[in-house]
């Protein structure tokens, strides 16, 4: 089993910080090191940090480089200035996601994906099927690290790390650094809805920068995280995850990520199914679920039942820390999507109370946009 | 892992407690510790009767459901109300202040199948 799973270069570090590792998406990772509760808090109250070397770091370059990532992603590209980056998708022909990624660009032809681990291939496969001229790809997925610095204490300890620059990069943006110990690109970006930055090195610098960033964080509370912490809290602010609750079947206008999809910027993959659903207007759309009560922590794939009938099924779902009671996913008809709404789920044979809730279903002291 | 002198243990990672006809239930330190942050316990139905090896009832940990079996054959006298507010004994105190339900002995049950704590260790690795 091991030999065919992917390690990240922390891999024997996250064993001696007593991580508990567990597959990812093909991958080794930590679920958790102390507990999944407690990294949770400290994310919402200091800072965490997680190793995210396992997604993917693409670099799309050349003269034609903006037109065809704008061809091929829903955002507009053509909206970035240098050291900018959007939160974007890629989709297929009908409209539904193949994956959702961050887009930055570096240099005027230079722009750096950033994508899910367990899509680094398909990606890339698709993007090569659909280049043209004058663009290059470079996957260097295998050869870059990463790690996500999250909550309201990170920039005091990624400022230090980087010695104090006269300015950190602001949401969406990316520094590019030469560091004593190498190249460093760090964005003000994240997973959790808080403040947050995400770090990334050549592989071979990993350890180091890991130790010398927990080393700066821990006594401000500072602890690394896992997995575990990373769904709970990405859930809490409502933010998809593929594979779970977004999918090829399902567009970006149902998983109510319209914001950041640009129908007038012209022709992009999928774009035809998209204008035809803002003119009929969609089915479904991916809504927020509160349990009410105590009640087991609703999972992914859990009948939702409303007035008796079964109407969808949820596509996440976990305790959340934060409130303290259950919450959820799920693409609901149009018709249940007003906040308020009271449903059931279904666990295990037994119909719990939950009420339809906007997304995010938690809103963080340092709240932060996609 | 720690594994208390007085007890009685299943392969699948319950401890039971013995005083006359009646046997407490609960899940080992070593469960609890692969489980993680217990977060919801189905406890079960007082007067249910169950077979040993029997699925009795679920502990919910953040990532996981993870099922519950009844390492003797009994009635259900008693549950541990306490685990509805706070599910987290089963974490702090999993053979003590955690325990699960308690059952009425059948007449039948044989506790010979059970482990010793010796054989409980050495299952664990840590003999």
């Amino acid at each position: 089993m091991d030999a065919i799973l992917k390690h990240t270069p922390l891999a024997n570090l996250h064993v001696t910080l007593g991580g508990r590792m567990v597959e990812f998406g093909g991958w080794q990772m930590p679920v958790q090191y102390q507990g999944i509760i407690q990294e949770h808090h400290a994310v919402r109250k200091a800072a965490g940090i997680f190793d995210i070397s396992h997604m993917g770091e693409v670099f799309v370059s050349g003269p034609n480089a903006t037109r065809f990532l704008n061809g091929i992603l829903t955002n507009d590209v053509s909206l970035l200035r240098d050291g900018e980056g959007q939160y974007t998708l890629m989709l297929n022909e009908k409209g539904g996601v193949i994956d959702d990624l961050l887009c930055y660009r570096l240099s005027p032809n230079l722009y750096l994906l950033v994508v899910n681990a367990s899509m680094i291939e398909e990606d890339v496969a698709w993007l090569h099927a659909h280049l043209g001229d004058g663009v290059t790809l470079s996957n260097e997925s295998d050869s870059w690290a990463g790690f996500a610095i999250q909550g309201p204490l990170s920039a005091n300890i990624v400022s230090e790390a980087l010695g104090n620059p006269p300015q950190l990069p602001q949401r969406n943006e990316i520094l590019s650094t030469e560091q004593p110990a190498g190249k460093v690109l760090v964005s003000r970006t994240g997973y959790t809805g808080e403040d947050g930055f995400e770090w990334f090195c050549p592989a071979n610098q990993a350890v180091f920068w890991w130790e010398r960033l927990l080393s700066i964080g821990k006594a401000a509370g500072l602890v690394p995280c896992g997995l575990g912490c990373r769904d709970t809290l990405r859930l809490e602010v409502g933010y998809p995850l593929n594979g779970s609750d977004l999918s090829p079947s399902k567009t970006p206008l149902e998983a109510g990520l319209s914001f950041f999809v640009k129908l007038e910027k012209g022709p992009f993959i999928g774009r035809d199914r998209l204008l035809e659903q803002k003119a009929h207007g969609t089915q479904t759309r991916l809504m927020g679920l509160i349990m009410e009560g105590k009640t087991p922590p609703p999972r992914s794939h859990y009948t939702i039942f409303h007035e008796d009938v079964a109407v969808a099924e949820t596509t996440s779902g976990s305790l959340s820390p934060s409130l303290e009671t259950g919450i959820a996913m799920a693409y609901l008809p149009i018709g249940l999507t007003q906040p308020g709404t009271r449903v059931e789920l279904d666990i295990r044979g037994k119909r719990f109370p939950a009420v339809v809730s906007k997304r995010p279903m938690y809103r963080p002291s340092t709240t932060s946009k996609l | 892992m720690n594994i208390p002198n007085d007890l009685l243990f299943a392969s699948t990672h319950e401890w039971l407690r013995r005083e006359n006809n009646i046997a407490t239930v609960g899940i080992t330190d070593h469960a609890q510790h692969e489980l993680t942050d217990v977060v919801y316990v189905e406890l079960p139905a007082i007067g249910t009767s169950v077979e040993a090896g029997q699925q009795i009832c679920v502990v919910e940990s953040v990532k996981a459901a993870s099922d519950i079996y009844s390492p003797t054959s009994g009635v259900v006298e008693a549950v541990n109300e306490a685990l509805s507010s706070d599910p987290a004994l089963i974490n702090t105190d999993p053979h003590g202040n955690g325990w699960i339900f308690k059952l009425k002995l059948a007449d039948n049950a044989d506790l010979s199948a059970l482990k010793t704590p010796a054989q409980y260790a050495e299952q664990l690795g840590q003999a």
